[in-house]
């Protein structure tokens, strides 16, 4: 059986952020993404789910090199992005592309989204000169943007409209894999399902991959073919979406679903949940041995010695809990 | 086929860019006034040469001192010169000094400030001790050590002017750039690969115009200024030439006897600095983005189309 | 119900003079809220759920602002007629509120047990001592760990959660009749979010606090509410007991936000349904139902007439014309 490589590929990525002297002369380093690895098929979505401070942005621009990573690898379409730099990185970037939680913000406030559409195209020389104004029409089209809009200014834009000339300016470039980081968390819930349909209609026509990142498990469980939960720079449980939804192995994502809320009173008041104490450990100086274990219901002595290793479950499910084996 | 999902027709009230900019500017009443002012004077100087009733170099001993009537709208000076006509010509010194000045701060000071804002680390570093060194001299005296280097001459005034006022510049657009670059339509514009040229260009100098501009006015007027000054301390325009600065020092004597000798070119000079303030003030109420966007639509057609 | 209620609101209006003309934020909003009751005021950004709150609390400038009401009646007093130094004592001590982000509510400067017990000064009138004494219980109340030692901290030695615990235990104690808290978990991690939820349910129903809990989100208001109040373009368009609304949804405007909430059990959705469309602006007036523009059930009635207030069910009332019954399959369980 041959198998279809994965159009991405991240190894051991490593994102550090230097806090500069703390005490005594010391260097810290604020671990944001600390040895973080999965890769993705073409046309699926990897979703990134975890809360603040558990790295999944970081990952996310680390992978696009927005965020140059401290080690590891990202390789798409077997190009290692970490060796490219200069006009070679500038060409590849075409071929991956973001959308970002504040969409109004990511949009040049001093031109009409026309032409903000119309500067991706330039960037990359696609549909130069009288195919131009028709090639915007029809990607205005594609998100389901109005024609008029084209004149319009970022600020006079709803949320909703703002996100979709984001998604629009994405797809101008024609990428392959984009990476959605929050795309939907700063939208009212009915604009929220609007963009969420558009993307899964875009992804299954133009065979886009995604990399989705997100808070909101609920969300995610629509999007995403794939999860990986995060946890202070860390994967700690990646498998398919059903199988981490109906069960769930590592006792984070345990307390993670169970912590969600669902629009179902009878369901909600029955629910068992897995209320973690404490807080966010300090990421610069995270708990040795597994992260999580300062938090974690079923923690032992054992757990504070080593950072538990990825542990297979299944095909394509793995754990990181010495007490889930 | 596309993938089309209706969508409500958002019929914005509110139009963007230049349109929104003007009609805020309008409202600031002191503004429009200053910007009035400022035009008037600019085609007055402009058209000195046409409109000025007499020759201002013109030596009439017999008219002088004369005090401001119909003959002489603004009276005559100790060598029976037409001050009018010497207020006239001398606005086109200073005027032209003050837009030079400008293109000269500009042409230095904003691309030193663009390159040490967005490179940062050592092209920062070096660009910016320079621009503090200069910025260790007190303007003025900086001014009139150049002028005396390179001799009294109104060409030369410029460029000292401009050497002074360049680094004041460079700060501020650095300023302004290091704030806008961590905005995230410029992280936007790396991801779509755009060139670090593109990204200063199109995203930071775009939306830092508004600190620019305002401080443009501020050179300017501080470029009349100067050059008054320096015509004040005998370095600038030289003698029979008129210039505001100039005729200013020689009005010291007959303050008691011709009182408007003095009166006229301190009005212009006042007149003058006042409505580029109030011209800068308009402009940065207007320009400034962040008025923009708490402007937003408030509309939607309730017969939404696709 | 018998006894009288401990909050009546009828016909609230809160009206705000723009360069653009007036806005509506509230139109007409009239509900009741027992002693002990927790309602729920749910709606998206625009509805009009926040302004209710702030205006019942008198906390809404005028101008630009204009609040008018045939009744807001609290515990026996009319709160319309209050001076300001009369609002200020009720503030706080019978009507507490919590917001979304608790480090605009905290000073800054001031360490919290500074703002801890000079609530309780004010209102309670207790000593120093005893005001350090009661501060410390209601920490621990609130569950922050060495209560003591965290009197002298400052707001931003706190993380979030501990931030919005910290607003808890102001905002109780003194005992207040009725909670009001806006978004007060929105911006919490949903961990930390389940914390807190949890702690205002037990300790509203240890003090027998009422509560008014505004949320944009229906699961938090699921597991949080007696009864809800679907609000939408300033006025109520749906009301009632909590079951009744989420299984006999009624309205035009609830069936939408259902249908466009994704769930994490995934029940019965294999696609989100949005609402076409955008909210309307506030300032035209709206003579019809304002969801018509967007609604999937509109009637001809509805272009003709503004809808009624109809009984759906046992103390549940929707403003539409169109029986929707049966359009919203009970989740499977």
């Amino acid at each position: 059986m041959t198998q279809v490589p994965p159009i991405l590929r991240v190894e051991d990525l490593k994102v550090h952020f230097p806090t500069g002297r703390g005490g005594f002369g010391r260097r810290g380093a604020i671990r944001a993404v600390d040895g973080v690895s999965f890769s993705i098929a073409r046309g699926k979505t990897l979703a990134l789910v975890g809360e603040s401070g558990c790295g999944k942005s970081t990952t996310g621009f680390a992978v696009l090199m927005l965020q140059r990573p401290t080690a590891g690898r990202v390789v798409f379409d077997d190009v290692d992005l970490c060796g490219l730099d200069g006009a070679t990185l500038r060409r590849a970037r075409r071929r991956l592309q973001i959308v970002f939680q504040d969409s109004a913000a990511s949009l040049n406030p001093r031109m009409p989204i026309g032409d903000i559409v119309a500067e991706a195209l330039d960037i990359h020389g696609l549909h130069p000169g009288r195919a131009r104004p028709q090639r915007i029409r029809r990607l205005f089209d594609l998100v389901g943007l109005a024609g008029h809009l084209v004149e319009r200014y970022p600020h006079e834009l709803s949320g909703g409209q703002a996100q979709r000339v984001a998604i629009c300016r994405a797809l101008a470039v024609e990428p392959e894999l984009i990476v959605c980081d929050e795309p939907v968390s700063a939208l009212d819930v009915s604009i929220q399902a609007q963009i969420v349909n558009l993307l899964q209609d875009l992804q299954r026509e133009l065979a886009l991959t995604y990399i989705f990142i997100s808070h909101d498990l609920s969300v995610v469980r629509h999007v995403s073919d794939q999860v990986a939960v995060m946890y202070l720079g860390k994967i700690v449980e990646l498998g398919d979406k059903e199988t981490i939804y109906r069960t769930p192995l590592h006792p984070y994502t345990k307390a993670l679903m169970s912590a969600v809320p669902i629009p179902d009173p009878d369901l909600e008041r029955a629910r068992q949940r897995v209320i973690l104490s404490g807080d966010l450990p300090n990421p610069a100086n995270p708990p040795s041995g597994c992260r999580f274990r300062t938090r974690c219901p079923i923690a032992i002595a054992a757990c504070a010695e080593t950072d538990p290793p990825p542990h297979a479950v299944s095909a394509g499910h793995w754990v990181k809990c010495i007490r889930v084996v | 086929m596309a993938v089309a999902l209706p969508v409500a027709a958002h019929d914005a009230r509110i139009a963007g860019g230049i349109r929104l900019a003007s009609r805020q500017f309008v409202r600031n009443r002191a503004a429009t006034v200053g910007l009035v002012c400022l035009a008037l004077l600019c085609v007055a100087a402009t058209l000195a040469p046409l409109i000025s009733p007499y020759d201002p170099v013109q030596i009439k001993l017999s008219a002088k001192l004369r005090p401001p009537g119909l003959e002489y709208w603004l009276g005559t000076d100790h060598f029976g010169r037409d001050i009018f006509s010497r207020i006239l010509h001398g606005g086109r010194v200073s005027l032209s000094v003050g837009l030079l000045v400008v293109a000269f701060a500009v042409s230095i000071g904003v691309p030193l400030g663009l390159m040490a804002g967005f490179f940062g680390g050592v092209v920062d570093n070096v660009l910016m001790r320079v621009v503090d060194a200069f910025l260790t001299f007190p303007p003025l005296l900086l001014a009139v050590a150049i002028v005396g280097l390179l001799g009294p001459d109104i060409q030369n005034v410029m460029i000292a002017l401009g050497i002074v006022q360049a680094p004041i510049l460079a700060r501020i657009v650095r300023g302004s750039t290091l704030a806008v670059r961590e905005e995230v339509h410029v992280t936007a514009a790396r991801a779509l690969g755009a060139s670090p040229l593109r990204i200063v260009l199109s995203n930071i100098l775009r939306n830092i115009m508004s600190p620019i501009v305002v401080q443009l006015t501020i050179v300017f007027a501080a470029a009349v200024v100067a050059e008054a000054s320096l015509s004040f301390l005998g370095l600038g325009t030289q003698p029979p030439q008129p210039s505001w600065g100039r005729d200013l020092s020689e009005a010291r004597r007959f303050l008691a006897d011709a009182p408007w000798m003095f009166l006229a070119p301190t009005g212009a000079i006042m007149v003058c600095v006042l409505s580029i303030n109030f011209v800068g003030d308009g402009l940065r109420d207007s320009l400034d983005p962040r008025s923009w966007r708490t402007r937003r639509r408030v509309t939607a057609r309730t017969d939404d189309a696709a | 119900m018998t006894a009288a209620p401990l909050l009546r609101v009828r016909n609230l209006c809160t009206e705000f003079a723009t360069d653009q003309g007036v806005v509506r934020a509230v139109d007409g909003v009239s509900f009741d809220l027992a002693d002990g009751e927790v309602i729920g005021l749910v709606g998206e950004s625009g509805s009009g759920k926040s302004v209710t709150a702030l205006s019942i609390m008198r906390l809404v400038p005028e101008p630009p602002g204009r609040v008018t009401a045939d009744e807001i009646t609290f515990d026996g007093l009319d709160l319309r007629r209050m001076s300001e130094a009369e609002a200020r004592e009720i503030r706080g001590a019978r009507i507490a509120m919590i917001f979304q982000d608790p480090m605009k509510s905290l000073n800054p400067v001031l360490t919290i047990g500074r703002q801890l017990t000079e609530t309780l000064r004010r209102h309670l009138k207790l000593d120093g001592q005893a005001a350090r004494r009661r501060a410390v219980e209601l920490l621990d109340m609130v569950g922050i760990p060495s209560a003591e030692s965290r009197l002298a901290a400052y707001p931003h030695q706190f993380s979030g959660g501990m931030r919005q615990r910290v607003m808890i235990a102001i905002a109780l104690s003194c005992n207040p009749r009725l909670l009001i808290a806006d978004e007060a978990t929105t911006a919490l991690d949903v961990t930390i979010q389940a914390q807190i939820i949890d702690l205002v349910k037990r300790l509203t129903r240890e003090l027998g606090t009422a509560v008014i809990w505004i949320s944009h989100d229906l699961g938090v208001i699921a597991g949080m509410c007696d009864r809800v109040n679907v609000m939408y373009a300033g006025r109520i368009a749906e009301t009632g007991p909590i079951r009744e609304l989420f299984y006999r949804p009624s309205h035009g405007y609830t069936l939408g936000l259902m249908g466009s909430t994704p769930r994490l059990d995934g029940a019965g959705q294999d696609r989100l349904t949005p609402i076409d469309g955008l909210p309307p602006n506030l300032i035209d007036p709206i003579p019809l139902c304002p969801f018509l523009p967007r609604c999937r059930f509109a009637l001809d009635d509805c272009r003709n007439r503004p809808p009624p207030d109809r009984d759906v069910g046992p103390q549940h009332r929707a403003s539409c014309f169109a029986d929707l019954t049966g359009h919203w399959r009970q989740a499977a369980t």
